[in-house]
C-alpha cells in the first residue's frame, strides 16, 4: 500500500499523497488550463455568471429558512423576511437583484458567443450545454417568480401555464396536471417551491459542471476566433495561452469589482429598478378574483413574450410565405431526391396549416404563437449548425455582417421593451417586424453567413495594445 | 466595427424614446420627496395615519414598536397613537370585519403596509400617486358616497379630509374622439372637448365643444374656496404620504446607509484588483 508520489511538501503533501485527484483537478482546470491571452471585456461574463449562481444559492438557502410555501402565508412571509428577520431585506434583495443580474450576465455571455463564433466546431457541445443552462434558468426563474405570491406572480404564472391549453386534445388536461388544480393554488405553489429550491438547482449545477468540463476539453475560443492549440511551443504548451490561474483568476477578480459595483448600486439604492426588477403589482397579495389590467412577465422573458403576442392570425399569412421562401431555398440546396421530396411536402403542409382557412381552425394563431415562442428559444441552440461562415470571429467577417448582428440586437431589445407594454396596433406591427427579423436572422444564416468578402485571419492572437 | 454598432445602438435608443413618449401618463402631482427622511414630518404623518386611516385600513405588517425608528418613544406611541388596548409589540390591526367592510363600502379597504410600493409602476412613483389621490377628491352627486376622485374614478373610499380641506370646485376637461352623425346620416369620428364643472355641492354643468385640432387626454383644475385650509391639508397629506412611504419599507434608511459603505468598499476592492491585475500581467506580451 504505497502512497501517491507527491510533488508537494508539508500538509499539502500529506493531503496530496492521500487524495491526488483534488490537486489534479485544480491543475487541470486552473493552474495548467491554458486560456488565450487576448480575452477582452466580453470574456468576464462567464465568471460573473458563476458568481451569481453562488449568490443565488447562498441567498436562497437563507430565504428558504423563513419562507412559507403556503398560499395563505407566502406573501406575508416574504414581507416578514423584509421587516422582522435580521438582515432579511438584504438576503431578499440579494436574491431578487441576483435573478435579474443572472439574465443580464447570461445574455451578454451568449452575445459574446455570437460575436466571436464560440459555438463553432469543436465547441458545439459547449454551446448546447450552455443553451440547456439558459433553458433551465428560465424554468428556475419562472418557478421562483410564483413564490412571493403577489398579483404579478399569480397572473404571470396563470398566463404561462395557460399556454399549454393551446395544445390540441391534451392541452387542458396537461395544464391542470401542471397546476395540480383547476386554478393556480396551494398545490401549484408547493410544487413550484420544490422545483425551485431543489430540482432545477440540481440540474443547473450539473449542467454548469458539464459546461466547464466540455469547455476545458476543447479549450477556450478567443476574440480572434483562432485555435491556440494549433501553435504549440517547444514545451507543448500553446504559444498564445497563459495558465488560467493566476492570470485570469486575478483578472476576473478585478472585473468582479465592477460587477459588484453595479450589483450593489441596484441592490442598495434601486432594488425595484423603477418597477422592472420588482413590479409594483407584486406588492399586492395574489387575488384569484381580480385580474390586473395589464399582465407582463418579468423583463428577461419579454422578448419571447413579444413574439408570442405578435403572432396574430393576419401575421400567419406572412409567416406562411416566409416558410415557403425558406422551403424553396432548402430545396435548391439539397441534392438527394428523397430529401427534396421530403422538404417540398413539409413546406406544403406547413404553408397549408399556416394559411388555409379551414386548417387554421384546427391549428389557430394562439398555438402558432406558442410554437414560434418556443422556436425563438430553440433556434438559439441550432447556431453551431446555422452559422456557415468561413471565419469564426466577427472581426474578420464582412462589415455588413456586423450590421446584421447589430440590427438583431436592436430587434431583440425592441421586442423586450414592447413585451413590457400593453399592446396597441402600432406596437404589434413593430413587434411583427422585429419577430420576422429575429427568425430571418437565424434561418437565413446558412446562406448569408457564407456571403461577402472575409478578411484574412492572423496566425497568432492579437492583443489590444498591439492592434491599435 | 464599434462605430457601426454605436450608430445602431443610438438608433435603437431613439426608437425606444419615441415609443416611451407615446405612453399615456396620468396627470400626477409630485409628492415633496424631501420629506422622506424628515423625522418631524414622519411623526406628524404617523399621527394622521393613526387618527384618520387606521380605522378602516389596517397595517398588519407594521409593528407599533417599529415607530422607534422615526423617533417616537413607547410612552408617546401608547398615549398618542394607540387608541385601543393594543400593546406596542403588536402590529397595527383593526377591529373592522372584512365582510362588514365589504358590505359597507362595496370593497374591503386594502391593507396599507406596502401600499406605496404596490402603487409603483414603470410610469409613475407610488408616493406621487397616493399624494395626488388623497388630494383629488371632489363632490359628485352621482356617486354613492357623494365623492369622486380625479385619479381613481368611482372610488369606493369617501373623502376623509373634507372638513379640513374646505369646499372646492373642479373643472374636468376631457378631449376624446366621438362618433358624430352629420346631417346626411353618416357617422364620422370627431375630436370633442367635454368640460365638466363640478361646484362645491357636487352639481355638474357639462359642455361639449367639437375641436378642429388637438390631442386626446384629460386635464383637471381644482379651485379652492378656502385656500388656507386647502394648503394646510396639502401639507398634512404630504406628511401622511411620507409616513406611508416610510412604512412600506422601514429598512430603506439602513439600506442606503449600508449601501454607501458597500460602494466605498468596492472602490477600494477595484483599486486593489487593478493593482494586482497589473502586477500579474506584467509579463504577458
Amino acid at each position: 500500500m504505497g502512497l501517491h508520489q507527491t510533488r508537494y511538501t508539508g500538509l499539502m503533501g500529506w493531503f496530496d499523497a492521500r487524495m491526488p485527484s483534488a490537486m489534479a483537478a485544480f491543475r487541470q482546470h486552473m493552474s495548467e488550463y491554458y486560456a488565450p491571452k487576448n480575452f477582452n471585456f466580453w470574456y468576464f461574463f462567464g465568471s460573473f455568471a458563476l458568481v451569481v449562481l453562488v449568490i443565488q444559492i447562498f441567498s436562497g438557502i437563507f430565504l428558504a429558512m423563513h419562507y412559507k410555501p403556503d398560499s395563505a402565508q407566502a406573501f406575508w412571509s416574504v414581507e416578514f423576511i423584509m421587516r422582522e428577520v435580521q438582515g432579511g431585506w438584504f438576503i431578499r434583495y440579494m436574491h431578487s437583484t441576483g435573478a435579474s443580474f443572472f439574465f443580464i450576465v447570461v445574455y451578454l455571455h451568449m452575445y459574446r458567443g455570437m460575436l466571436y463564433g464560440s459555438y463553432r466546431k469543436p465547441r458545439e457541445l459547449v454551446w448546447l450545454i450552455g443553451w440547456m443552462i439558459f433553458a433551465a434558468l428560465m424554468a428556475e426563474s419562472f418557478f421562483g417568480y410564483l413564490l412571493p405570491w403577489g398579483q404579478m406572480s399569480y397572473w404571470g404564472a396563470q398566463v404561462i401555464i395557460n399556454l399549454f391549453d393551446t395544445i390540441p386534445k391534451i392541452g387542458p388536461d396537461l395544464s391542470t396536471w401542471i397546476r395540480g388544480d383547476f386554478v393556480i393554488g396551494d398545490a401549484t405553489l408547493n410544487r413550484f417551491f420544490s422545483l425551485h429550491v431543489i430540482a432545477v438547482p440540481l440540474v443547473l449545477i450539473g449542467l454548469v459542471a458539464a459546461h466547464i468540463f466540455a469547455l476545458h476539453d476543447v479549450g477556450s475560443n478567443n476574440p480572434d476566433g483562432i485555435e491556440i492549440k494549433d501553435r504549440l511551443g517547444p514545451d507543448g504548451r500553446p504559444l498564445d495561452g497563459i495558465p488560467f490561474h493566476p492570470y485570469y483568476t486575478v483578472h476576473d477578480l478585478y472585473g468582479l469589482g465592477y460587477f459588484f459595483l453595479a450589483y450593489c448600486a441596484v441592490l442598495f439604492f434601486a432594488p425595484e429598478m423603477g418597477g422592472v426588477f420588482l413590479e409594483g403589482n407584486n406588492f399586492i397579495p395574489a387575488d384569484p378574483f381580480q385580474t390586473p389590467s395589464h399582465i407582463a412577465p418579468l423583463w428577461y422573458f419579454t422578448p419571447f413574450y413579444s413574439i408570442l403576442r405578435a403572432t396574430t392570425s393576419e401575421f400567419m399569412y406572412w409567416i406562411g410565405f416566409c416558410a415557403v421562401f425558406l422551403g424553396v431555398l432548402i430545396y435548391l440546396r439539397l441534392q438527394r431526391r428523397a430529401l427534396r421530396w421530403f422538404v417540398a411536402a413539409g413546406t406544403f403542409v406547413m404553408f397549408c396549416l399556416m394559411t388555409v382557412h379551414n386548417l387554421r381552425d384546427l391549428v389557430d394563431a394562439r398555438l402558432w404563437g406558442v410554437f414560434l415562442m418556443g422556436m425563438s428559444v430553440i433556434v438559439i441552440a441550432l447556431l453551431p449548425w446555422l452559422d456557415c461562415s468561413p471565419v469564426k470571429s466577427i472581426r474578420y467577417r464582412p462589415n455588413w455582417h456586423k450590421v446584421l448582428l447589430g440590427i438583431f440586437v436592436a430587434a431583440f431589445l425592441i421586442l423586450g421593451y414592447l413585451g413590457m407594454l400593453p399592446p396597441n396596433p402600432g406596437r404589434t406591427l413593430l413587434a411583427q417586424i422585429c419577430t420576422a427579423y429575429y427568425f430571418g436572422f437565424f434561418f437565413l444564416m446558412p446562406w448569408w453567413s457564407r456571403m461577402g468578402v472575409f478578411k484574412p485571419v492572423p496566425d497568432r492572437v492579437t492583443l489590444a495594445h498591439a492592434r491599435t | 466595427m464599434n462605430k457601426a454598432f454605436l450608430r445602431l445602438w443610438m438608433g435603437t435608443a431613439m426608437a425606444l424614446c419615441a415609443l416611451a413618449i407615446h405612453a399615456e401618463e396620468a396627470q400626477l402631482d409630485k409628492w415633496p420627496s424631501g420629506l422622506a427622511d424628515d423625522q418631524a414630518a414622519l411623526q406628524r404623518g404617523a399621527h394622521t395615519f393613526a387618527t384618520y386611516c387606521l380605522n378602516c385600513h389596517s397595517a398588519n405588517l407594521m409593528r407599533w414598536s417599529r415607530l422607534h425608528d422615526i423617533g417616537l418613544s413607547d410612552q408617546q406611541i401608547k398615549s398618542e397613537l394607540i387608541f385601543g388596548d393594543q400593546r406596542v409589540t403588536e402590529t397595527m390591526t383593526i377591529a373592522m370585519d372584512r365582510h362588514d367592510a365589504k358590505n359597507w363600502f362595496g370593497k374591503t379597504p386594502p391593507d396599507l403596509s406596502v401600499i406605496i410600493r404596490a402603487r409603483n409602476t414603470v410610469e409613475h412613483g407610488g408616493a406621487d400617486y397616493v399624494y395626488t389621490l388623497l388630494r383629488g377628491f371632489y363632490r359628485d352627486r352621482s356617486t354613492q358616497t357623494g365623492w369622486n376622485n380625479v385619479v381613481y374614478p368611482s372610488i369606493s373610499m369617501p373623502h376623509i379630509f373634507w372638513q379640513l380641506q374646505g369646499p372646492r370646485e373642479l373643472t374636468l376637461t376631457r378631449n376624446e374622439f366621438e362618433d358624430v352623425a352629420d346631417s346626411n346620416g353618416t357617422t364620422h369620428s370627431q375630436l370633442v372637448q367635454t368640460v365638466s364643472m363640478f361646484d362645491s355641492d357636487g352639481k355638474v354643468k357639462v359642455t361639449h365643444t367639437p375641436l378642429d385640432h388637438g390631442s386626446t387626454g384629460s386635464f383637471y383644475q381644482f379651485k379652492s374656496l378656502d385656500p388656507a385650509a386647502a394648503t394646510a391639508v396639502n401639507a398634512q397629506v404630504a406628511d401622511l404620504v411620507a409616513f406611508l412611504d416610510w412604512m412600506s419599507e422601514p429598512t430603506a434608511t439602513i439600506r442606503h446607509r449600508i449601501g454607501m459603505v458597500a460602494i466605498l468598499y468596492l472602490f477600494g476592492f477595484i483599486a486593489v484588483g487593478y493593482w494586482l491585475n497589473k502586477v500579474f500581467w506584467r509579463d504577458v506580451h
